[in-house]
């Protein structure tokens, strides 16, 4: 088992998640493409821990990591929300007007 | 510290769940179905996690994804009003150019990673990371901690802004100054 292996494998995983993110068009599908990129992330920062710095350091890295994924789900719940309140619709397609 | 013949197998093994749950996710054809998939695909890389050593954040990882699919249950009662499960979906849109693209991210993310000379690995990893972790953040790393923190907070009031159907603004009024309140329906005993 090496570092590159593991972070192939982890690639893979972020690779999905991207074209998930890319793909879908209801907006918690697009959360869960957005979901399996962090999961990536998180196998990929969890690989060059055991692989490359065993230190505390590798580990706050991570916590950072699961906290951006909370937040990225708590945000998108909300925005989900808010989008079929006020338009009875969950697909990113139905809320063009809010990019840029 | 290394993690034995079993280990490296099970790791493997969880390696190819991992990655066949995250696709599973965008293939099968109902949003039930693609939840159950990438809570699979997060306890394989948590199980990873766990073998790897790093215990808390192993169980963290698990523990977060299991409450995720929780709300997500909720979130597909509350809105879709049927059993999810039983809808069959296919909704994309520019799927070639999506795929393409993901296999181009792909691949220049695995060329990085065979030519990158990745260094031997420095020092050895501690006996209890858990402890190690716990003292880095009331330690050196406090001020992570308390950024994250903030975030987190904020996080929480912007969700609940958002997610509110009707606050005290829509009823006072910006100024809050507003009486009585602009209610759909009058409160009090009707006196």
């Amino acid at each position: 088992m090496t570092v590159q292996l593991v972070l192939l494998v982890a690639a893979a995983l972020f690779s999905v998640g991207l074209y998930g993110a890319l793909s879908q068009q209801v907006v918690v599908m697009v959360m869960m493409g957005l979901e399996l990129m962090i999961n990536g992330v998180i196998l990929a920062a969890v690989a060059c821990y055991w692989f490359l710095t065993p230190t505390p350091t590798a580990q706050v890295v991570l916590l950072v990591v699961i906290a951006a994924m909370t937040v990225e789900m708590a945000m998108g719940f909300a925005v989900a929300t808010l989008l079929h309140r006020s338009r009875n619709s969950d697909m990113t397609d139905m809320a063009t007007d809010l990019s840029g | 510290m290394s993690i034995g013949l079993l280990g490296t197998v099970v790791f493997w093994m969880l390696a190819v769940i991992a990655v066949l749950c995250g696709a599973a996710v965008f293939r099968v054809d109902s949003m039930a179905r693609a939840t159950y998939a990438l809570a699979v695909s997060f306890i394989a890389v948590g199980a990873q996690v766990l073998i790897l050593g790093l215990s808390y954040i192993g169980v963290i990882t698990v523990l977060m994804m299991i409450m995720e699919m929780a709300i997500m249950a909720v979130y597909m009662i509350m809105f879709m009003g049927m059993n999810p499960a039983l809808m069959p979906m296919n909704m994309v849109h520019g799927n070639k150019a999506a795929a393409v693209t993901a296999a181009g991210v792909f691949a220049a993310l695995a060329t990085g990673i065979l030519l990158a000379p990745w260094p031997d690995r420095a020092g050895v990893p501690d006996p209890d990371p858990t402890a190690a972790l716990g003292e880095a953040l009331i330690g050196s790393k406090m001020l992570v901690m308390i950024v994250v923190s903030a975030v987190l907070l904020a996080t929480v009031v912007a969700a609940l802004v958002l997610a509110l159907p009707r606050g005290r603004y829509d009823r006072f009024g910006d100024d809050l100054r507003r009486r009585p309140p602009a209610d759909p329906q009058p409160g009090g005993v009707g006196r």
